[in-house]
C-alpha cells in the first residue's frame, strides 16, 4: 500500500511534466488511431462487398466497355442468379468540386442484387417505374439538401451531355460500412439516350454485376464466363467483388505503404517523449534511489518502481487517447467525406492503441530502470543531480 | 547584457541523452512534414513538366481526362488543318490525333495489376513532345503492331522490356524500344501506331489532338475557333494547364493528409520540448539565480532559455530535412486518382520546402520553450540562490 503511494507521488512529484507527458502520448496516439482509421476507411469498399456478387469487366481494363449483348450469354451459365449491365457515369454536378460516385445499373433486379441498400417499398416502386429517376445514399442527400421529388442534372464527362434526373428514392445503409454516398440511375436510360446522340457508343457497358446463388463456387462460376468471351473481340475479366474492390486499393498501394510507415514513425515519437521524462525522472531522483538501496530495497524493486510509474503515465495518456478518437474521428469524416464516405473507428484500431500504450509504458522505463538498478550506491550519492 | 550563445549551446551538449530523445521527436515531425511537402511538390513537377508550354490540347467537351476524351475522325482533322498550328518538318502541321487507352498489367513489386496508359501516336507526336527520347532499341515502325515502353513501364512492370511483347486486343504487340521521357507522366506510358491500336481496341475515335502553334501568342484565337464551332463539341487548353490540373486531386489529398498529421504530431513534440525544457529550467535553479546575481536582466535569462530550445528545434529540423532529403533518391509510383492510371514520381526537394520546414521546427522550439523560459525568467534572485 505505502508503494503504491509512493509510485503514485513520484509519478506526480512534476505535476506539470507528468500532466505534458500524459498528453503528449495521448496526442501521439490518437494521431496513431487516425491513421489507422484511414486505413480502414481505404479498405471499406473491400469489407462491404458481398461474397454472392461477381463483377465481369473488359479483360484489358476497367475503362474498355463490353457489349452488352454478353448479357444473355452469361445469364446461362450454371450458378448465375441475377446478371445487371452497369458502369461508372463520372457525371458532375455542378462543378467538379461537388465530386461523388455515380453509376448507371440495370433495375430490374436491383434491390435484390443489393440487399444492403434499404428503401422502402413505396419509394422502391417509384423508382423502378420512373426511368428517368435516380436512388441515392442518405450522407448525398444530406450533403446537397436533395429530397425526394427534386431534380438533379449530371454533366457528363464520358457521356456528353446535360442528364437530368427525378430523386424517386433515397436509401439506408444496412451495415455501418455500406457507402450512402453513391447515386445510381438506370441504364435504360442512358442507352435511350446515347442510341439518339451517338449511335456508335450505344450497346455498351462497363462491367455486369453478377448475383450468385452459391458463393463457394465462385471461382468456377468465373472461369466459365470468362471461357464463354475467351479469342472474342471482348475478353472478359470476371472476379469476385472483393477481389475486385482490392484491385482499387492496390493501385494506391504506394500511398498505403506510406501511411503505415507514417504510423510507425508516431509510435515512435511517443517513445521518444516518454522515454525522456522516465530519463530524467530517474536521473533527477538517482540519489533517493541510493538512499532506497541502502534501506535494503533491491535492484528488481526499484525497477519495478520505475515501471509502474511509467506504465501510469502511459495508459493514462492511452485512456485519453480511446476517449478522444472517436468524436475527432466524426469530425474528421465530414471533412474528408468527399475521400472517404465510410470513417469510423474499428475495435481493432481501440485494441492496437491499448497494446502500443502498454508496450510504451514498458519500453520507456526499460533503460532508465537499468540503470538505476545497475548503479552503485556510494557512485548515486557522489552524484549531484 | 545578453548571456553567450555558447552557455545554451552547452547546456544541450551537457545533457546528451535528453537533448538526443527530444531533438529525435521534433526530428521524426519535421520528416514527417518535409516527405509530405515533397511527394505533393514531385506530383506537381512531374506533371507540369509533362507538358510543354507551345502545345495546346484538344479534348470533347466536358471531359476531365483524355481518357475520357473522345474526338470523331472528321471533328479530329478539321482542328488539326487550323491555320493557327505551325508547320512541321515534314511540311504537314505539326499536330497528332492521338488515342488513349488504359490497360492492366502486372507491377512487378508486388504482382498486383494497375493500369497504364497506352497512347497511340502520329509521327507528330514525338516532334510535339521534345522530352521524349530513344533510350534502347528502336522506335516502333509505323503500320505495324510495334509498340515502345516508357523507362517506368519498362521498370516496374512484369514482362515489359524488349524483345517481349504484350497480348491484348486478340493480339502480340512487340516491344522494340525503350524511351525516357524524363521525370514525366510519359515515361509511366506505353506508345505504339493509333492506326493499329484503335481497332484492336474497338475505336472509331481518337481522345485528343495534340499541336504545336506557330507562336505561344495565337492560343487565345486558337481556342476561341475550335471551341465556337458547334460541329467539334471540343474544349482546348494549354498543355502545361491541364496536366497541372490532372494533379490537382492528389495533390490536395496529399497536402491535407500530411498537413493535419504534422500538426497532429507538432504537438507532441512541442510537448516533448516543453517537458525538456521545464526540467531544465528546474534543474538549474540555482544558477539561474547567480545569473541573475551577476547582473544579467530578466530579459536576457528568457532569450537564454529560449535560444535553448530555438536550438533543439534546430537540430530536430536539420536532423529531419537531412533525412527526408535521402527521400529524393527515390521514386514513388501510385495511380493517379483523376486519370486512374499509374503514374511514377519522384519524392522532390524544393527550396521552399527546406524554408517551410526548418521555419516550422524553429517554431516548434520557440512554443514548446517558451513558457518554460519566461519560468525561468520570472525567479526571484534570493529564493533562487537559497536553493544552491
Amino acid at each position: 500500500m505505502l508503494l503504491l503511494r509512493l509510485i503514485l507521488l513520484n509519478a506526480f512529484r512534476h505535476r506539470l511534466r507528468a500532466v505534458l507527458t500524459i498528453v503528449g502520448v495521448a496526442v501521439a496516439l490518437t494521431a496513431f488511431g487516425l491513421l489507422r482509421t484511414v486505413l480502414d476507411a481505404w479498405h471499406a469498399g473491400v469489407e462491404a462487398s458481398s461474397a454472392n456478387r461477381l463483377v465481369t469487366r473488359n479483360a484489358v481494363s476497367l475503362t474498355q466497355p463490353l457489349p452488352f449483348a454478353y448479357k444473355g450469354r452469361i445469364r446461362q451459365v450454371t450458378g448465375v442468379d441475377i446478371v445487371a449491365a452497369g458502369g461508372w457515369f463520372g457525371g458532375v454536378y455542378l462543378d467538379e468540386k461537388n465530386f461523388f460516385p455515380n453509376f448507371v445499373v440495370e433495375t430490374d433486379d436491383f434491390f435484390r442484387l443489393y440487399p444492403e441498400l434499404i428503401v422502402s417499398p413505396e419509394e422502391q416502386k417509384a423508382f423502378l417505374t420512373d426511368r428517368k429517376s435516380a436512388v441515392i445514399g442518405r450522407k448525398l442527400a444530406d450533403r446537397f439538401h436533395w429530397r425526394i421529388g427534386d431534380t438533379v442534372t449530371l454533366r457528363g464527362t464520358i457521356y456528353p451531355g446535360q442528364w437530368p434526373m427525378t430523386i424517386r428514392a433515397i436509401y439506408k445503409g444496412a451495415r455501418p460500412d455500406t457507402d450512402e454516398t453513391v447515386l445510381y440511375f438506370h441504364y435504360g436510360y442512358l442507352d435511350e439516350t446515347m442510341k439518339k446522340r451517338s449511335p456508335r457508343r450505344a450497346g455498351q457497358v462497363g462491367f455486369f454485376m453478377i448475383g450468385i446463388r452459391d458463393a463457394t463456387r465462385a471461382a468456377e462460376i468465373s472461369k466459365d464466363i470468362d471461357a464463354l468471351f475467351r479469342n472474342s473481340q471482348a475478353e472478359t475479366l470476371t472476379e469476385t467483388e472483393r477481389a475486385f474492390q482490392l484491385g482499387f486499393v492496390a493501385m494506391s498501394e504506394a500511398i498505403l505503404l506510406a501511411i503505415t510507415a507514417v504510423s510507425y514513425v508516431v509510435i515512435a515519437i511517443i517513445l521518444a517523449i516518454a522515454a525522456n521524462t522516465m530519463a530524467m525522472s530517474a536521473r533527477e531522483r538517482l540519489g533517493e534511489f541510493a538512499v532506497l538501496k541502502t534501506l535494503g530495497f533491491g535492484a528488481p524493486a526499484l525497477a519495478g518502481m520505475l515501471l509502474a510509474e511509467s506504465m501510469l503515465l502511459a495508459l493514462a495518456g492511452t485512456a485519453l487517447a480511446i476517449a478522444v478518437l472517436p468524436p475527432l474521428a466524426k469530425g474528421f469524416a465530414v471533412g474528408l467525406a468527399q475521400y472517404f464516405p465510410i470513417f469510423f473507428v474499428s475495435p481493432t484500431t481501440i485494441i492496437l492503441q491499448a497494446a502500443f500504450g502498454l508496450a510504451v509504458g514498458v519500453l520507456a522505463a526499460a533503460v532508465p530502470a537499468w540503470r538505476v538498478s545497475a548503479v552503485r550506491i556510494a557512485d548515486a550519492f557522489r552524484r549531484i543531480g | 547584457m545578453a548571456v553567450p550563445l555558447s552557455y545554451s549551446w552547452r547546456n544541450l551538449v551537457t545533457r546528451r541523452l535528453t537533448t538526443t530523445l527530444t531533438a529525435g521527436g521534433m526530428a521524426l515531425v519535421v520528416f514527417v512534414f518535409t516527405a509530405t511537402l515533397m511527394l505533393a511538390e514531385g506530383l506537381r513537377q512531374t506533371l507540369v513538366s509533362t507538358g510543354s508550354p507551345g502545345n495546346v490540347i484538344v479534348l470533347r467537351k466536358g471531359s476531365e481526362t483524355e481518357v475520357q476524351s473522345g474526338l470523331e475522325r472528321v471533328q479530329a482533322s478539321a482542328m488539326t488543318a487550323r491555320a493557327e498550328i505551325a508547320p512541321g518538318g515534314d511540311g504537314r502541321p505539326l499536330a497528332a490525333r492521338e488515342s488513349v487507352v488504359l490497360i492492366g498489367l502486372t507491377k512487378k513489386s508486388t504482382g498486383k495489376t494497375s493500369n497504364v496508359v497506352i497512347r497511340g501516336v502520329e509521327p507528330a507526336s514525338l516532334a510535339l513532345r521534345g522530352q521524349v527520347r530513344l533510350v534502347s532499341g528502336r522506335a516502333p515502325q509505323p503500320g505495324t503492331p510495334e509498340i515502345m515502353v516508357g523507362k517506368a513501364v519498362a521498370k516496374g512492370f512484369a514482362g515489359a522490356e524488349i524483345g517481349q511483347s504484350l497480348r491484348f486486343g486478340k493480339r502480340e504487340w512487340p516491344i522494340v524500344g525503350v524511351f525516357d521521357a524524363g521525370s514525366t507522366g510519359f515515361s509511366s506510358e506505353i506508345w505504339g501506331d493509333a492506326d493499329q491500336l484503335m481497332p484492336a481496341f474497338g475505336r472509331n475515335a481518337y481522345s485528343i489532338v495534340v499541336a504545336g502553334l506557330r507562336e505561344p501568342g495565337l492560343f487565345d484565337a486558337f481556342k476561341e475557333a475550335v471551341e465556337a464551332d458547334p460541329r467539334l463539341q471540343a474544349e482546348v487548353w494549354r498543355e502545361t494547364r491541364y496536366y497541372e490540373k490532372q494533379s490537382d486531386m492528389m495533390r490536395k489529398f496529399l497536402t491535407v493528409l500530411g498537413v493535419s498529421l504534422t500538426l497532429i504530431f507538432s504537438l507532441g513534440a512541442m510537448i516533448g520540448a516543453m517537458i525538456t525544457m521545464y526540467a531544465s529550467v528546474a534543474g538549474r535553479v540555482a544558477e539561474i539565480g547567480t545569473l541573475r546575481a551577476l547582473g544579467f536582466t530578466r530579459g536576457a535569462v528568457l532569450l537564454a532559455f529560449l535560444a535553448e530550445s530555438t536550438l533543439l528545434g534546430l537540430i530536430g529540423g536539420l536532423a529531419g530535412v537531412g533525412l527526408a532529403a535521402g527521400l529524393s533518391f527515390l521514386t514513388f509510383s501510385t495511380t493517379n486518382f483523376q486519370t486512374f492510371s499509374e503514374l511514377a514520381f519522384r519524392f522532390t526537394l524544393a527550396p521552399w520546402i527546406v524554408a517551410l520546414s526548418l521555419a516550422f521546427s524553429l517554431f516548434m522550439g520557440v512554443v514548446g520553450g517558451f513558457l518554460p523560459a519566461l519560468r525561468a525568467s520570472r525567479l526571484g534572485i534570493v529564493e533562487a540562490l537559497r536553493e544552491a
